[in-house]
């Protein structure tokens, strides 16, 4: 089933869905699975598996270090296609891979797109490969049946979201603030505005995220996005509390 | 030839390499950027207030000068040198920073954010930020804050704040990386000074326009003094700016030119610099931008390494990848030994004293000369001064009363802090 469609399945029975992210092999393939088991049992509906990068530009000191520590302990790509298999195979929500450009550029494009299929995950986000440098990705993609999320954000022209909006497949990404992931946002009227924005440029879900943290984020975006996007902070709690404080951390945010 | 012609070709590609690689939301900050530098660009008066301001506050032109000593000891080619290192800060660097500067105010930004290796480049941004009136913050990785303690002074106390990069190999790639999440941040007030040939489009444009300056000089001042064009062109290159710099005042002339890259531990020892010199560079996009980097099979970078921080880098400027493709430019690297010996005879023979950098470039020349005729000219870009190196160099030197003076300053220091 295409992203859109399970999307629009799982809208029939909540008005807000939620993804999560995990960045593999940090703190550990086992410790991946152990949070994943929580955020299936919470009903998490999406999942962002993390490839990890030496160069991760886009993302906050947390994922930083993620990255970082997992490279280090060896974590290879071919370890995370198959921990992507094991993971689509195993639980109810749907994987994207997520990750920086020069991982699918180095392995190849077709060869990228095969192992994503392949590996049961529903598309990808590449947030340092503009849609000018994707149109052969994408081409790819659309052919084997998978869908390349582009992103959306505060400082997009109305000039540019058109063009954003007509090459929009699977779910749009619609990144709440300026910089990188992990800090707080302020989830307030800004935010709204910017979904409006976008939604008036394309026709498939809107998944909000940058800085979600806690239930009160996800009530204000009931309603107005698709989707709440969670990334740091659930790696935070992880770090902080272990499994019960991840188990209690999901219960709250999806109540 | 006009590389930066894209008429024909994808705008900030050349060949296969460049690009703008960058977050979504950076994508506004890099045309308003873009849209700047045209109009600076194609406006004379911007390129005559920004050679008037180097004029009067960095003292170009710089002069060249005829290595007499040191030609005759090689018995071969007579060797002439641009001394860049002459420069306001000790380096090229200062071109580029000031012409990034008077962009920056036509910008209408008030902070400025700079990555640096060796720290030349932020020394020089935080020069120019103190007299623009600028904030700025410079982002080293901690590695080389540990290794350039007197340019990090100088910065400090020139009003720049001094971050330590603690991520990754805590070097140049990374703080390029610490300047991205701030520049993601903080675009609206913040320009980056991106300090060399690298980087997504339209750095590797601007930074070689703005170094230009050199080669434009360099070849008037060659006519004059020399009586016509050298036959070989050697510079360093780390990201790529000074060699940019100079070489295009001679693309169109009969002139071979030749890069010096960072050859660190030597050829097989995959503790190096040396992308394109060496084999063991492939292509990949990372920072903003696509060319040869020093990278794993699955796109991860290598460790790298070099005597010269300046030069210790990942991956090296697009044009440069396209013109060694294309033949137009050699590529050779210097060992950390070589640059060494090289200094050593360089300051002994003319009382130059260039930086570890720019030495990579006289080990090139230093090579070569012997073999070339008494007839032939070759120019060396000597793009910074070795002060800075001071303490790098003293331990290669392993000099006995350098230690013995930092040794009682260390004791008075602990003495005033007991
Ligand atoms: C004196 C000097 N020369 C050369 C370089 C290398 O940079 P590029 O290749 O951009 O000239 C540096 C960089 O820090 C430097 O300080």
């Amino acid at each position: 089933m295409g992203l859109q469609r399970f999307i629009a399945e799982r809208k029939q029975s909540k008005d807000i869905l939620v993804m999560a992210h995990v960045v593999c092999g940090y703190p550990s393939f086992e410790e991946n699975l152990q949070e994943l088991e929580i955020m299936a049992e919470a009903g998490v509906d999406l999942v962002e598996l993390q490839f990890p990068f030496s160069e991760p530009s886009a993302d906050g000191p947390l994922f930083v270090r993620a990255n970082e520590q997992s490279l280090k302990s060896g974590t290879t790509v071919d370890q995370c296609f198959d921990f992507m298999k094991l993971v689509s195979a195993r639980f109810p929500f749907k994987v994207l891979m997520m990750g920086y450009y020069n991982t699918a550029f180095k392995m190849g494009e077709v060869a990228f797109v095969t192992r994503v299929k392949e590996s049961g995950g529903v598309g990808y986000i590449l947030p340092d490969l503009p849609i000018e440098e994707s149109a052969e990705l994408h081409r790819l993609s659309e052919e084997a049946g998978i869908e390349p999320i582009i992103l959306m954000t505060p400082t997009t022209s109305d000039a540019r979201l058109v063009k954003l909006g007509a090459v929009s497949r699977g779910l749009v990404y619609v990144v709440a603030r300026k910089g990188v992931t992990g800090s707080k946002t302020q989830m307030g009227d800004d935010v709204l505005a910017l979904i409006e924005r976008c939604r008036q440029h394309t026709d498939v879900p809107l998944g909000v995220g940058f800085g979600i943290s806690s239930k009160a984020d996800v009530d204000v975006l009931r309603g107005h996005a698709d989707i709440a996007i969670v990334g740091t902070a659930a790696l935070k709690i992880w770090e902080e509390g272990g499994a019960p404080a991840l188990r209690s951390f999901f219960a709250e945010l999806m109540a | 030839m006009d590389i930066f012609d894209f008429s024909d070709g994808r705008e900030g590609y050349y060949g296969e390499y460049g690009g703008v690689f960058l977050p979504e939301i950076l994508q506004a900050t890099i045309e308003e950027l873009l849209a700047c530098f045209r109009e600076c660009k194609a406006d004379p008066k911007f390129w005559q207030d920004y050679v008037a301001l180097l004029q009067n506050y960095s003292g170009r032109p710089t002069p060249i000068t005829h290595l007499e000593n040191l030609s005759r000891k090689l018995g071969g080619a007579q060797i002439y040198v641009k001394r860049d290192d002459l420069n306001h800060t000790g380096s090229h660097k200062i071109n580029n920073v000031m012409g990034q500067g008077l962009l920056c105010q036509r910008l209408g930004k008030s902070k400025v954010i700079a990555e640096t290796g060796a720290g030349q480049h932020g020394f020089a941004t935080a020069t120019m930020a103190a007299k623009f009136g600028f904030e700025c913050k410079i982002y080293m990785g901690a590695v080389d804050v540990a290794r350039q303690r007197p340019n990090v002074f100088w910065m400090e106390n020139l009003g720049a704040e001094v971050i330590a990069v603690e991520d990754g190999q805590k070097t140049l790639k990374d703080a390029v990386n610490e300047c991205m999440r701030d520049w993601v941040t903080n675009m609206a007030d913040t320009h980056y000074i991106l300090g060399t040939a690298c980087g997504p489009h339209p750095f590797p444009e601007m930074v070689s326009w703005f170094q230009s300056i050199i080669g434009l000089e360099a070849r008037e001042q060659m006519l004059k003094q020399a009586g016509r064009l050298p036959d070989r062109v050697y510079a360093c290159v780390g990201g790529g700016s000074n060699a940019m710099g100079i070489f295009q005042g001679f693309m169109d002339d009969d002139v071979e030119l030749i890069g010096s890259e960072g050859g660190g531990h030597g050829v097989g020892s995959y503790m190096h610099s040396s992308r394109l010199a060496y084999d063991d560079a492939t292509v990949g996009v990372a920072q903003g931008y696509k060319t040869y980097f020093l990278q794993n099979d699955e796109g991860n970078m290598n460790e790298t390494h070099s005597v010269a921080a300046g030069l210790d880098y990942i991956g090296v400027n697009p044009i440069f990848a396209h013109l060694h493709d294309q033949g137009k430019v050699r590529f050779e690297a210097a060992t950390d030994v070589e640059v060494k010996e090289a200094l050593k005879l360089t300051m002994r023979t003319e009382g130059l004293i260039p930086a570890l950098e720019s030495t990579h470039a006289f080990v090139t020349a230093i090579k070569e000369a012997p073999t070339m005729g008494k007839d032939q000219i070759i120019l060396i870009n000597q793009s910074g001064r070795g002060d800075k190196d001071i303490f790098t160099i003293a331990d290669a030197l392993d000099d006995a009363k350098w230690k013995s003076f930092i040794g009682g300053k260390a004791d008075q220091y602990r003495a005033e802090n007991n």
